[in-house]
């Protein structure tokens, strides 16, 4: 049944750290645990009152399995249902659909969902020596010259959707240029102090072409989780729940560069299905938390989800005013590419921001205008898996 | 008799499965997979035939690619994440797709990384970098 979860649970806590280019002395199981203290209080429960946990095989790196275990006891934390969710930066969505159905299936009452991310290479756990890391893919990418992070492998995105629809970074730059004013007004942005203009992108240095590096997210340290209950459950807890009203994922492949258009993301099937089990359209969506690894990752989304036809993303950016306080209010916190992103914290960020507008508590950043319904986007790897999800206030039940 | 200054880039760690790959290689031979059962093209290496409607375990041969292809996508990277690439930058980092239908990542080399574009003509060369590993890297196609 495609519409069974609409408005069956809702995300009833919130907790996040602010981004920070390293926390040193911080690892990621105490990142998370500091997320998730938050996020519990914030639900106004007690550790004893969480009975189920996502998390994130970050935490697993070179530690071998029993990771969600671990994490469990490391907190103080006994839950009768926990598990890891491995969909990289689709994983804040993925985890707020799996939590959805978890607590619908009675496994679980309150399921705290979250994921921390170290920088300080003294703190990022490393694959034991000796042992074999290298998959069947990256066997055959490392050997020709890796690029930092996913650089590369978006840049030849970008590149492609350049040859087939002609936008450049004078056209992409504005995707970061709205979201920094954004962050401008988001106190918890990593570029709070730090105003950018499209001549700033346009003349920022060549990652790796054409990708500028103002168009190019900046890893960061940081945590970010959240609590999921049913939605009856919900409704007598403190804050006003921001209810899930329908998603899904796109899975299409484990690297970039053996099938598939690649300008094509898969978040369209994600898309499909949040907004059919939703039982709204792109039209009825008020405010946007789209994945914003890059540029020109913002634009294939949104094509792929509904918002323009395909190769009209370029267009229709700079038709629209994305900033909190525009006609397309998108990435209210600042986005990835200004907000920070802590690995996959950063893809949970933009679920909890959602949350933030539709309980009308974004202080200074938030929309002035209705926020009842929201869009969220997450995006792993190199457009291998993509999630998509609706969050709505009660009127949108 | 002078010594070569020892390779510093990663190389591949072949498993059972992709060995043959690079065996190839080293003859100057581009290789990939194609399934015996439906006919599907493969690559990256693999044990099961990953076609749409074929259920094969050990139905993919090697067959002999001819080496020619196109520039599907690539980037010039000015900023490498290994530092085996520091003086290489910037260099082409591209995804060819061979006539026969499959692509690969590879390194576009000898031209003026202004004279490539997405859907110029490639074909391979050969990078003997250590005594055990061939790279195939690609050129323009005159």
């Amino acid at each position: 049944m495609d519409d069974s979860l609409r408005g069956a649970a809702a995300i009833v806590g919130i907790g996040e750290l602010k981004p920070e280019r390293t926390r040193p002395g911080r690892d990621a199981m105490s990142l998370l645990a500091e997320a998730a203290y938050l996020a519990i209080q914030d639900s106004g429960l007690t550790k004893a009152d969480i009975d189920g946990m996502i998390v994130d095989p970050e935490l697993a790196v070179g530690s071998g399995g029993g990771y969600a275990a671990r994490m469990a006891e490391y907190m103080g934390i006994y839950p009768t249902w926990a598990t890891g969710c491995d969909a990289q930066g689709a994983a804040g969505v993925a985890m707020a659909l799996q939590a959805a159905a978890y607590v619908n299936a009675g496994l679980a009452r309150y399921v705290l969902c979250g994921m921390g991310a170290a920088i300080d290479p003294a703190m990022r756990r490393r694959p034991p020596a000796g042992g074999r890391t290298e998959t069947a893919t990256t066997e055959f990418q490392a050997p020709f010259g890796p690029t930092v992070a996913a650089n590369g492998w978006y840049a030849m995105i970008a590149k492609r959707y350049e040859a087939l629809y002609g936008a450049t970074v004078e056209k992409r730059a504005k995707v970061s240029v709205d979201f920094r004013y954004n962050a401008n007004h988001n106190p918890m942005a990593i570029f709070h102090d730090t105003p950018i203009t499209a001549d700033d992108v346009v003349n920022s240095r060549i990652v790796a072409d054409p990708l500028h590096l103002l168009e190019c997210v900046m890893p960061c340290a940081g945590g970010c989780a959240f609590v999921v209950a049913r939605a009856d459950v919900a409704q007598s807890m403190p804050h006003k729940p921001a209810y899930i009203l329908g998603g899904g994922l796109g899975i299409l492949r484990g690297n970039l560069t053996h099938v598939g258009e690649i300008t094509v993301s898969p978040v369209g099937r994600g898309a499909k299905k949040a907004f059919s089990m939703a039982g709204y359209g792109p039209p009825d969506v008020q405010v946007m938390e789209i994945y914003d690894s890059f540029t020109i990752t913002v634009m294939c989304e949104l094509e792929e989800s509904g918002f323009c036809r395909k190769g009209e993303a370029a267009d229709w950016i700079q038709a629209h005013d994305l900033t909190f306080e525009g006609d397309k209010p998108m990435n209210t916190h600042g986005g990835q590419l200004s907000y920070g992103q802590a690995s996959t914290a950063g893809g949970c960020a933009q679920v909890t921001e959602a949350v933030r507008q539709i309980r009308r508590d974004g202080g200074e950043h938030q929309v002035p205008g209705p926020t009842d319904l929201v869009y969220v986007t997450g995006s792993g790897g190199a457009f291998s898996q993509q999630s998509a999800m609706l969050l709505g206030s009660e009127a949108t039940l | 008799m002078t010594s070569e200054p020892a390779y510093n880039k990663p190389l591949p760690t072949p498993s059972a499965v992709s060995q043959p790959f690079w065996d190839a290689a080293r003859e100057h031979r581009l290789v990939y997979q194609r399934c015996r059962s439906c006919g599907t093209r493969v690559f990256y290496p693999r044990d099961v035939c990953p076609g749409p409607e074929c259920f094969g375990v050990g139905t993919l041969e090697w067959v002999d690619s001819t080496g020619k292809g196109w520039v599907y996508s690539y980037t010039i990277s000015y900023q490498p994440a290994h530092p085996g690439f520091a003086d290489d930058v910037p260099y082409v980092l591209a995804i060819v797709e061979l006539d026969e239908g499959w692509r690969m990542n590879t390194n576009i080399v000898n031209c003026d990384h202004d004279s490539i574009e997405i859907g110029a003509r490639v074909e391979v060369v050969w990078d003997d970098v250590t005594p055990e590993f061939t790279l195939p890297k690609f050129q323009l196609a005159g």
